[in-house]
């Protein structure tokens, strides 16, 4: 396979040789960058880092972003708890819940599941 | 300066307004179908991602002296439908051998439920997932996508023959049709709503 996250670089290196991240990310949980000021990225950031917060200044989960940068979920989810921690990156939807989702939601995906149905 | 990605298409990002993010789990042998659910009803071209699992290596996977870990690269065919202004639905497709599933624990966590894609033609390939889910107690439905050269089957057999409990949903599916993916989705949907309620009166 080709691609940035591709070729001989391994992904511990792509994240300083850790391999648990900090905060509850989920390949569903949406990510968008904070550009405090519009300084951007220190220049002292990796080039994933960097991929990362551009792709990220609109709305994207982790599973896309992961997808977009040709990463594996778990490198990008320590790509991103790296910004997340140095304010460069947030989460705009909640932790993913244990239980199963309460039964209001439950509704409003079904209203929405089935106004994608043609009449 | 990064000229691959200056080529990719751009991504096309969720509206502001959306927080909160579900997601569904199709699991299936390969081949069944379940990528062409997801292209069915997703509002995005499928994207695929890769995610390692890692796990202490056992039996026969053991090289002598080593105390090892194994990793299973598993690829993951993903979707997304925006459901309302505030919510958008993921759909993960995870492949349904044993090997793999180790990464369900992760992705199921929140998860509304499981669907089952199933094909009548090899029946057999469900068994094993099915049993796990029996055993984990997690919300499933169960599709069977129906192939130009399937078999009609009686639902009363097919019921019998992988073993499900009858109050679990069994739906027919044209994997390749929109509004048929979006009606396996709903019943899965529905079932869970009704294992909610239950919860509630229990």
């Amino acid at each position: 396979m080709s691609g940035p996250g591709r070729g001989p670089v391994r992904p511990y290196v792509l994240t300083g040789g850790r391999a648990r991240p900090r905060h509850r990310l989920s390949v569903e949980t949406l990510l968008e960058t904070v550009d405090a000021g519009g300084a951007g990225l220190p220049v002292t950031a990796g080039r994933h880092e960097q991929m990362l917060w551009r792709l990220c200044r609109h709305r994207l989960s982790v599973a896309e972003t992961a997808a977009h940068l040709d990463l594996p979920v778990s490198v990008v989810t320590i790509l991103a708890c790296d910004l997340i921690e140095a304010g460069h990156l947030t989460t705009r939807s909640q932790a993913p819940q244990v239980e199963l989702p309460d039964l209001d939601t439950l509704q409003e995906v079904l209203d929405g599941l089935r106004r994608r149905l043609s009449a | 300066m990064d000229s691959a990605d200056d080529s990719a298409p751009e991504p096309r990002h969720l509206a502001s307004t959306v927080d909160q993010a579900m997601k569904i789990l199709i699991v299936g042998a390969f081949g069944v179908g379940k990528t062409t659910l997801v292209e069915s009803v997703s509002e995005i071209a499928p994207l695929r991602t890769e995610e390692t699992i890692t796990r202490a290596s056992a039996g026969v996977d053991d090289l002598a002296g080593i105390e090892g870990k194994t990793s299973t690269t598993v690829a993951m065919d993903f979707g997304r439908i925006t459901l309302n202004s505030r919510m958008a639905l993921y759909l993960f497709g995870a492949p349904g051998q044993r090997r793999f599933w180790d990464l369900w624990e992760g992705l199921v966590t929140g998860a509304i439920g499981l669907l089952v894609v199933v094909d009548t033609r090899r029946l057999e390939d469900s068994f094993d997932v099915l049993d796990q889910l029996d055993l984990r107690g997690l919300p499933f439905a169960v599709a069977v996508n129906h192939f130009p050269d399937s078999a009609g089957h009686d639902d009363a057999d097919l019921r019998d023959a992988l073993d499900l409990l009858p109050e679990t949903p069994l739906v027919h599916l044209d994997a390749r049709s929109r509004d048929s993916s979006t009606q396996a989705l709903i019943a899965l949907v529905q079932y869970a709503a009704r294992l909610k309620a239950q919860e509630k009166v229990a």
